[in-house]
């Protein structure tokens, strides 16, 4: 398969085509792994999930499974949940608080930290065996963190986690602003997973066009909550490329948002704390600052993988490539560490989430239904070769309904695809 | 039935079989009139703890009667494109119990087994149902329904776009 032929390029007549053999190939999806995947920062958690030493929680990304602690010295750990004795995974539980880590098979233990602090029959081994670099938890090469979200990255000659963000952490700064202190994760995640390529989730995620088509039964329930169908009419978005792959769309909103833009289906008695959220933003940031994190939404999709939604509430929603044409989904609501214990916020943004998101919402199983029937009809790809992405391509600005957000991702991909196969050649 | 007599499970069964035979024939303008007026339908996710509050942990649904209302209504459209055409469904209740009997409510717990076909392919949903039900001029109403999934993740089955 021929990387450079994947996507086709008309600059003449503004048409933008990706093949659609790119979210089918079995040996792309490989390549994906190793060009991508291997080398970019990924998601692997929430600070606030491993609040306190001994905190872990048990995630798999990019095929592999991790242990992300916080050790008993306070500080964030990410290993390789294997044990470097025969491979046995070792922790099964999803999350817990622990001082260490013992192998169910020879009982090889290792502190939180990831060392390795009990060997069966120390008497045995040679001197020294139980240090041996080797014989540890094994870290992923990098580690690090920006406004409480946890990144690893497989390649240890991989760009600082600030560079690879590049201009993706000016909305990550607006979205994480809205809390005075930090952001918490709320408690409950939803899992699930869609028979589709993980790039249409990349797609469909800063896809603005689709929304009206897709999801009227979501709009008439939000007119029925609010007593007139929401509009789109007056409405500005911008799209932005924000480099490495990132892309945003930053919006006019048409219904309401947790954080501090009041909407008449939540009722009277929210009107009067959004206000003090909003004077409280103005006090931190002025007018003009205030108004742009409190009113606008941002749909944000971090290459390769991530998805951070800022609108009727603010999500992180992660996907998990198991095959051609399956990804796992993962995703959780975030709040402002001061809305605990508030509970007409929290209810607020928990309701606003899940009448919208997720797989019993108004509007994801729509969005699976759709990503799965592009998947079916990729199968007739001999005959019908090509994904269109070309609206909006000749124009001179970055629409929010256009296509500019998917052209982007995907020249990105490829270009990836191309440098690695340079490399190996 | 009226209104002090205590149903008996014979009679409990007999209602969630019933209910189970209008979500199997998609007759959910009759299904949602099982409801009381200020019902819950609740779907936890299933690694939280079941019982926790929809007002402060994630749900997977969490409808209350409005939404619940405006879920039949849109399950009842050609654009609840998840659900058109609607799937093939069929739902096993079983070993059910009442598990707490009061004056006014009547806990109840099942186990249910909901196989859905649809696009070629077969997704199998089971858990346990706690309804709570009341008795409202002589007939069983759902004033709560929590359907606990007893699978680890909605994996593979994605989208929970039908009522299990």
């Amino acid at each position: 398969m021929d990387i450079s032929e994947i996507i086709s390029i008309d600059t003449d007549r503004s048409q933008f085509k990706v093949h659609r053999s790119g979210y089918v190939n079995q040996e792309l999806f490989a390549a994906e792994r190793d060009a991508i995947f291997n080398k970019s920062w990924l998601y692997v958690g929430h600070e606030s999930e491993i609040s306190s030493p001994g905190d872990f929680v048990t995630r798999r990304v990019a095929g592999r499974d991790l242990v992300l602690a916080r050790d008993s010295q306070g500080d964030v750990r990410c290993f390789h949940n294997v044990c470097p004795h025969r491979g046995a995974k070792i922790v099964r539980e999803k999350s817990g608080n622990a001082r260490s880590f013992t192998c169910i098979y020879h009982a090889w233990k290792f502190n939180n930290a990831g060392k390795l602090i009990g060997l069966n029959g120390p008497e045995t081994y040679p001197p020294g065996f139980r240090q041996d670099p080797e014989h540890q938890l094994q870290p992923v090469p990098l580690l690090d963190a920006y406004r409480g979200l946890i990144f690893v990255n497989y390649d240890s000659g991989a760009i600082s986690l600030t560079e690879y963000l590049a201009g993706a952490t000016e909305y990550l700064d607006l979205i994480m602003d809205q809390a005075q202190e930090r952001m918490v994760l709320i408690g409950g995640v939803q899992e699930y997973a869609m028979r589709a390529n993980w790039k249409l989730l990349a797609e469909n995620a800063v896809d603005v066009f689709h929304l009206q088509p897709l999801h009227p039964t979501y709009f008439d329930m939000i007119g029925a909550l609010s007593g007139s169908q929401p509009s789109f009419r007056g409405l500005t978005g911008e799209a932005h490329y924000l480099g490495n792959g990132h892309t945003v769309v930053e919006m006019d909103t048409p219904a309401g948002r947790p954080i501090a833009k009041w909407m008449p289906g939540w009722g009277e008695e929210s009107k009067a704390s959004i206000e003090r959220v909003y004077a409280d933003l103005v006090r931190r940031f002025g007018e003009e600052r205030a108004f742009r994190i409190a009113n606008r939404n941002r749909n944000l999709v971090l290459f390769p993988n991530l998805v951070i939604n800022d609108h009727i509430s603010l999500t992180i929603r992660c996907t998990e490539p198991v095959a051609p044409d399956a990804m796992d989904v993962t995703v959780w609501g975030l709040a402002p560490e001061e809305e605990a214990g508030n509970d007409v916020a929290v209810k607020r943004r928990l309701t606003s989430f899940i009448e919208f998101l997720g797989p019993g919402g108004f509007a994801t199983p729509d969005d699976i239904e759709a990503l799965e029937l592009c998947q079916k009809g990729f199968a007739s790809r001999d005959g019908a070769p090509w994904n269109d992405f070309s609206k909006g391509m000749g124009l001179s600005t970055s629409s929010w309904m256009d296509e500019g957000q998917m052209r982007y991702f995907w020249v990105e991909w490829r270009d990836r695809l191309l440098r690695n196969y340079e490399a190996a050649a | 039935m009226s209104a002090c007599e205590t149903p008996t499970r014979a009679e409990i069964e007999d209602f969630l079989f019933g209910e189970a035979e209008l979500l199997d024939a998609w007759d959910l303008t009759e299904w949602r009139a099982l409801f009381t007026d200020d019902c819950r339908y609740l779907v936890p996710t299933p690694n939280a703890d079941p019982y926790a509050s929809p007002d402060s942990t994630l749900h997977i649904i969490a409808d209350d009667a409005f939404l619940l209302t405006e879920r039949v209504k849109r399950l009842s459209k050609r654009t609840a494109h998840a659900e058109f055409p609607h799937s093939k469904t069929q739902r096993l209740v079983s070993n059910v119990r009442i598990v707490a009997n009061s004056s006014d409510e009547i806990h109840v717990r099942s186990v249910f087994a909901t196989f859905r076909s649809r696009h070629g392919r077969v997704d199998t949903y089971y858990g346990r149902h706690e309804h709570i039900l009341v008795v409202e001029a002589g007939a069983l109403k759902i004033k709560q329904k929590r359907s606990i999934l007893g699978m680890e993740a909605l994996r593979p089955q994605g989208s929970l776009s039908i009522i299990v």
